[in-house]
C-alpha cells in the first residue's frame, strides 16, 4: 500500500468541501423534468447515498457529476476545478472489456492518458490486491463469476486514486450473500485508501451500512426530500447490521423515503 | 474451464459415466461420420457406375474422375493457382476497402449517408449483369476478374464490421468518455475489439463469396488462354464434351472452397478463442 493515494477520512462536519450541486434541474425532451432544485454539497471523505425509487432522478444526478450530461439549469462546481482523472466510475453491470485481461482492463483508465503499461505496473497490481483478486491478473473476464467482475470493476475504477468514486447501483445485479460480502469488503477497502464516494442504490438496508450520510430522493419530479446522517463509526462489521444504531437509522431512512413516495409512514 | 472449478471426488453415477461415453463417442463421430458419408457416396457412385456401365462421357466414376486429375494435372494445377490467386487478392482487397470503409462510415455520418447507397446497389445487383460492362471499360483480364470478385465479396465485410463498430457496451462508451478517450483511442480500444467478432464472420461469408466472383467472372468473360481459371477449364471441357474433366475441376473448386472456410474459420477462432462466447465449446 504504498502508490493508491491514501487520504485520511475526517470526522462528519470537519471536512472539506469537494463539489457542489447549486440548482441543479435536468429536463429530457422539454417535457421531463428529471431533477428539480437539486442542491448538494459533497465534502472530502463522504460516503454519501443517493436513495430513492426508480425515476426519482439519482442516476441523473450522477451522470451530471460524471460528466455524461449537462445541466438544463444550475451547475456543478468541483473544490480547486475538475481535472482529468479526478473520477471513477463503477456501473450496474461490471463493465469490463471481454477481449483484455483483468489486468489489462484495470490499466484502462492510464491506458487512455497515454501511460505504458510497466510504468503503472505495480499500480495495477495493487488495485488488484486491494479488492482480493491478486491471482487473476491473466484471467479473462468471462472466467470470473459476478462478484468478481465487480471487483475488477472498483479496482480500475480506484486504481488512478481519484478524487472522488461514483458509484451507480454496482451490487443490485448479484445475490445477497455476495453483496453483503462486497460491502463487507468496500467499506474494508475506503479504510485503506480514504476514498470519497457517492453511491447510488434503492436499498436502505445497503445505504445505512455503507454510508455516513443518506440522501433522500422522490420521483415525478425527481427531487431531494430528506438527508440522514449515520454517525455511526467505521470500521462497520458484521455486528452493526445487528445493532441497536442500524435499526433506527433503517427506520428513519424508511420513513422519509415512504414519506417521499407520498405514503404513510 | 473455470476457476471456480471445484475438483469433486472420484465418484461416477450411472448417469454421469453415460454422459461421459456419450462425450467420447460425440468427439470420435465428429470426424468420422462426415469422412465414412463421404467415402460411403464415392463408393455407391462407383459401384453404380461400374453396375450399369455407364459411359464415362455421361457420369465418369470417382475413379475415373481421379485419374483425369492426375493426367490433367499440369492444366489444372495452373487453372487452380490462377482462380486461387484471384480468389485470394479479391478477399484481401475486400477485407482492406471493407474495413477501412466501415471506419469511414462510423467516423463520418455525412460520407456513410452519400456513399452507403452504392454500397447497397453495388450489392443487390447481380454481378453477372454487371460483368459485361465491366468487360469493356477494364483491359487488363486479372483486374476485370478482380474486380467482380472483389464486388461480390466486400459487402458482408463492410456491412458486419459496420454493425460491429457501432455495437460497443454503452457503458463502456461512457466509461471512455470519462476518461476523456480521443477518437482514436476510442476506435482502437474500444470499436475495433468489439467489431472484431462480427468482421470475422463477414470474413467467413466473404471468402465463399470472393470464390463465387471469381468463378462467374471468369464465366462471363468467356476467353481462354495461358491465364485461364478453373471455370474456364470447365466451360472448355464442356464444349470438348470431356466430362471427367469437368469433374476433376469441379472438385478442384470444392476444395478451395471448403479450404478457404476452413481456414477463415481458424483465423476467427485464433482471434475469439481466448475471450468470445463463440469460440468456446460448452463454456465448461
Amino acid at each position: 500500500m504504498t502508490e493508491l493515494a491514501h487520504r485520511t477520512i475526517r470526522p462528519l462536519g470537519t471536512r472539506r468541501k469537494l463539489l457542489e450541486m447549486q440548482g441543479i434541474a435536468k429536463v429530457f425532451n422539454g417535457t421531463v423534468t428529471a431533477l428539480q432544485g437539486m442542491n448538494l454539497e459533497l465534502n472530502e471523505g463522504d460516503f454519501l447515498s443517493l436513495l430513492g425509487p426508480s425515476g426519482c432522478g439519482k442516476s441523473t444526478a450522477l451522470r451530471l457529476i460524471a460528466g455524461l450530461m449537462q445541466p438544463t439549469q444550475g451547475r456543478i462546481l468541483w473544490t480547486g476545478g475538475q481535472q482529468k482523472g479526478d473520477l471513477g466510475v463503477v456501473f450496474q453491470e461490471p463493465t469490463l472489456m471481454p477481449w483484455a485481461t483483468v489486468a489489462q482492463n484495470v490499466y484502462l483508465p492510464f491506458r487512455l492518458r497515454g501511460q505504458g503499461f510497466d510504468t503503472v505496473r505495480s499500480r495495477v497490481a495493487e488495485a488488484l490486491d486491494l479488492v482480493g483478486l491478486s491471482n487473476f491478473h491473466d484471467a479473462y473476464p468471462r472466467e470470473l463469476s459476478g462478484g468478481m467482475k465487480m471487483r475488477v470493476s472498483i479496482a480500475r475504477a480506484l486504481v488512478t486514486g481519484p478524487r472522488l468514486i461514483l458509484m451507480d447501483e454496482p451490487f443490485a445485479a448479484l445475490d445477497e450473500i455476495t453483496r453483503q460480502k462486497l460491502n463487507n469488503d468496500l467499506l474494508a477497502m475506503r479504510e485503506k485508501i480514504g476514498c470519497t464516494v457517492i453511491f447510488v442504490t434503492h436499498s436502505v438496508f445497503e445505504s445505512v451500512f455503507l454510508s455516513d450520510r443518506i440522501v433522500v430522493m422522490a420521483p415525478r419530479p425527481g427531487r431531494v426530500v430528506r438527508e440522514v446522517q449515520v454517525d455511526a463509526p467505521y470500521p462497520r462489521t458484521m455486528e452493526f447490521r445487528t445493532s441497536a444504531t442500524y435499526a433506527a437509522h433503517a427506520q428513519v431512512v424508511s420513513e422519509a423515503l415512504a414519506q417521499a413516495m407520498g405514503e404513510p409512514a | 474451464m473455470t476457476l471456480a472449478d471445484d475438483r469433486a471426488a472420484a465418484v461416477w453415477d450411472a448417469e454421469e459415466r453415460a454422459r461421459a461415453r456419450a462425450a467420447r463417442v460425440e468427439a470420435v463421430a465428429r470426424w468420422l461420420v462426415p469422412i465414412a458419408v463421404v467415402f460411403a457416396t464415392l463408393g455407391l457412385w462407383q459401384w453404380f457406375v461400374v453396375a450399369n456401365e455407364v459411359p464415362h462421357y455421361i457420369l465418369p466414376s470417382p475413379v475415373r474422375v481421379w485419374q483425369q486429375l492426375v493426367e490433367d494435372r499440369a492444366i489444372l494445377g495452373d487453372a487452380l493457382l490462377v482462380t486461387l490467386r484471384i480468389t485470394l487478392m479479391a478477399l484481401a482487397v475486400a477485407v482492406i476497402g471493407g474495413v477501412l470503409l466501415a471506419i469511414l462510415f462510423d467516423q463520418s455520418r455525412f460520407a456513410e449517408l452519400v456513399f452507403y447507397p452504392y454500397a447497397v446497389i453495388l450489392q443487390v445487383t447481380p454481378i453477372v449483369s454487371i460483368a459485361p460492362l465491366i468487360f469493356i471499360y477494364v483491359k487488363e483480364p486479372t483486374a476485370r476478374v478482380l474486380i467482380c470478385a472483389w464486388i461480390v465479396a466486400f459487402f458482408p465485410i463492410l456491412s458486419n464490421t459496420t454493425l460491429g463498430l457501432k455495437s460497443t457496451d454503452h457503458n463502456l462508451r461512457d466509461l471512455f468518455s470519462i476518461y476523456g478517450a480521443s477518437r482514436v483511442q476510442r476506435l482502437l480500444f474500444l470499436q475495433l475489439p468489439s467489431a472484431l467478432p462480427y468482421f470475422l464472420g463477414g470474413l467467413r461469408i466473404a471468402g465463399g463469396l470472393a470464390l463465387i466472383g471469381a468463378i462467374v467472372a471468369e464465366y462471363v468473360v468467356g476467353t481462354g488462354g495461358a491465364g485461364s481459371g478453373l471455370a474456364f477449364r470447365i466451360l472448355e471441357a464442356s464444349y470438348r464434351l470431356n466430362i471427367p474433366r469437368m469433374f476433376a475441376a469441379l472438385a478442384l473448386i470444392a476444395v478451395v472452397g471448403v479450404a478457404i472456410f476452413a481456414l477463415t474459420s481458424f483465423v476467427s477462432w485464433l482471434f475469439l478463442r481466448k475471450w468470445h462466447e463463440s469460440a468456446l465449446r460448452g463454456g465448461q
